[in-house]
């Protein structure tokens, strides 16, 4: 059973917020930085609590660290050396092998993501504007009145017009797909896969093997934690408009091709499987069929969905692609930074993207992997292609969209979004955040 | 006319080890060669389990009749399961299409099931609590890991898939001559 009341919430519920600021932070000493998680581990929202009280919450705050992070804290070499390579290594040191390549290069990161004095991060939640002020004001008070926590950056991710459905930049609905963990009395909506054991996102507790990998030590650090990984990437809209226009002539037919990079109908979400032609809103918005679908057996050859589309590529549906599909699984938790394009406007260079943070228990085998493999490596299906929204397009790569009697080939495939920052956190539970803070 | 690629035969002498290999999340990435990518492992057998381990020839065939699919995920041509030098030592080599090191826990996870781990159990080194350590299976499988120093290919860098598609098409074009006639 998932100790709810030593988890944070962060991964296990979504606070109705529309507004949130993520905070990276360091810590001048180990002193100042224990102060300062001992100062907000009571505010940092706890899973139980905020399941509870979701509706009528405020604001939601998580915090997590880098390995930096928890060495600068003062946890100890042998506790240190017990975590996972892929987090003490961090995603900058790990960029090639993702694929975070060419302009996708950590050279070209943001925010000062990839300063080796980034130790944590702060994400908050708030249901208005001005509850996220009073937060903000109360942290700024307490960084005067205690020095030696510095913030290095900071983001603001704002949902985008219009606001009767979450979508990002280029306008596709998002969130129609997420893991279901067992135990928390969620059933799976229809063709979605069955309900993951909660050790595939919390320390602790069996995997999906049925038994428990071994903790980083000690075990009151780590039980109840999770990893998460960080991934900025700004969306360049005008780029994606124009070459929707340049590539199909009339609205409907730009629609249709939105579609085929996707494998889903922008506006709605409704799977090109089961729509192939043309939009079906019902379908796209109705849970029990938006997810029933598979493509080793309703779409083999890919006329529908395209095998290199986004969504085939990052979940493959077919045991024949892969049998532990079931263990390459993330929650994903983030949203939309920068001003909104209106349609129609010319693109005005405003860095506008997703900003998202990957949970799961091992960074490696689950966020990496789908990275590198499903998203980056062009020998997927042998299709010698990239994911279109998120591999790494240098302009080498095709776009195939089967087509009878002939295929579809787009040239040179632009990138749609470039990789502006990225790392890797360690989500703690409530437990170790006393913990953090009581190192001596 | 064209001369496509895999009308001329190859080889490709690898060295012992090369800087320039991409790292993969588990180690190096051995090159793509004419013969696509391998693995061939060597281990000792557990004296007195030489019996066992050939009898898995057996079990596995058995076990892959009922499920011919499993391995698919791997993307093979072949693999050779050899014993040598008196049944004292155990040699499998693997021919495949991917990478080991980008789909090594797809690996673990179907030698689990095609019980191929089971013969693993054999061989001296290979951890006991393999079931709950997939990171001490990957450290016996890349330190038994003995690689190439040539390779050649009749038919360089064909996939397995694109093998399949041509005898396909073969098929598929004599059934229209014969429904022509």
């Amino acid at each position: 059973m998932l100790e709810l009341d030593d988890i944070q919430h962060y991964l296990l519920c979504r606070p109705r917020a529309i507004i949130a600021q993520y905070f990276f932070m360091s810590f001048d000493s180990a002193d100042s930085g224990r102060k300062w998680v001992g100062a907000l581990a009571d505010k940092v929202g706890v899973a139980k609590s905020v399941l509870e009280a979701a509706e009528t919450d405020l604001r939601w705050i998580t915090l997590a660290f880098t390995y930096n992070g928890l060495k600068k804290l003062g946890v100890d070499e042998a506790s240190l050396e017990s975590f996972p390579d892929a987090y003490k290594q961090g995603m900058a040191a790990r960029a090639r092998m993702l694929g975070f390549t060419d302009y996708n290069h950590p050279d070209n990161w943001e925010d000062k993501i990839t300063d080796p004095n980034l130790h944590a991060t702060v994400i908050l939640f708030a249901r208005t504007q001005e509850e996220k002020q009073r937060c903000i004001d109360l942290h700024d008070q307490w960084l005067k009145e205690n020095p030696g926590v510095n913030t290095l950056s900071t983001l603001v991710l704002e949902a985008l017009p219009p606001y009767d459905y979450v979508h990002e930049h280029f306008g596709y609905r998002d969130r129609i797909t997420t893991p279901v963990i067992e135990g928390m009395g969620i059933t799976p909506s229809p063709g979605s896969m069955p309900p993951s054991k909660a050790g595939e996102f919390f320390l602790g507790y069996n995997d999906e093997t049925g038994t428990m990998p071994a903790l980083p030590q000690p075990v009151e650090l780590s039980k109840n934690g999770s990893f998460l990984a960080y991934v900025k990437m700004k969306e360049h809209v005008g780029a994606f408009r124009d070459f929707l226009k340049a590539n199909a002539a009339t609205e409907d037919e730009q629609e249709f091709l939105a579609a085929k990079l996707m494998g889903r109908w922008r506006k709605s979400g409704a799977p090109l499987v089961l729509c192939p032609e043309k939009d079906d809103h019902e379908l796209g918005w109705d849970e029990k069929r938006n997810n029933n679908f598979d493509f080793a057996n309703m779409d083999p050859k890919g006329y529908a969905c395209p095998v290199g589309s986004h969504i085939r590529r990052m979940n493959v549906r077919d045991n024949k692609v892969s049998q532990i599909m079931n263990r390459r699984l993330i929650i994903r938790r983030g949203g939309t930074y920068g001003p909104h394009l209106p349609e129609g406007a010319p693109e005005d260079g405003a860095n506008r993207g997703i900003a998202v943070f990957a949970g799961c228990a091992d960074i490696s085998r689950q966020f990496e992997f789908l990275v590198s493999v499903w998203a980056n490596d062009p020998e997927f299906a042998e299709l010698g292609e990239r994911d279109p929204f998120i591999g790494t397009q240098d302009g080498t790569f095709n776009m195939t969209i089967p087509k009878r009697p002939l295929k579809k080939t787009i040239k040179g495939l632009p990138a749609f979004t470039s990789v502006k920052g990225g790392a890797y956190f360690f989500l703690p539970g409530i437990k170790a955040l006393h913990y953090l803070a009581s190192l001596k | 006319m064209k001369t496509h690629e895999w009308e001329t035969p190859k080889a490709v002498a690898i060295p012992k080890e090369n800087k320039e290999w991409e790292m993969g999340r588990y180690g190096p990435i051995w090159p793509k060669t004419p013969a696509c990518y391998g693995f061939t492992i060597i281990a000792d057998v557990k004296p007195g389990r030489e019996a066992i381990v050939r009898q898995y020839g057996t079990t596995i065939a058995e076990a892959l009749k009922g499920s011919p699919d499993l391995l698919a995920p791997l993307k093979l041509h072949y693999l050779r399961w050899v014993l040598f030098d008196n049944d004292t030592k155990f040699m499998y080599q693997g021919i495949f299409d991917t990478d080991f090191d980008k789909y090594t826990e797809d690996a673990v996870a179907l030698f689990t099931l095609s019980g191929v781990n089971t013969v693993f159990e054999n061989l001296v080194g290979f951890p006991e609590d393999w079931k709950t350590n997939t990171p001490a299976f990957i450290k016996f499988v890349r330190e038994h890991q003995c690689n190439s120093f040539l390779e050649y290919g009749e038919y360089p860098y064909v996939s397995a898939d694109e093998i399949k598609k041509a005898l396909r098409l073969k098929a598929a074009f004599s059934e229209m001559l014969d429904q022509m006639q």
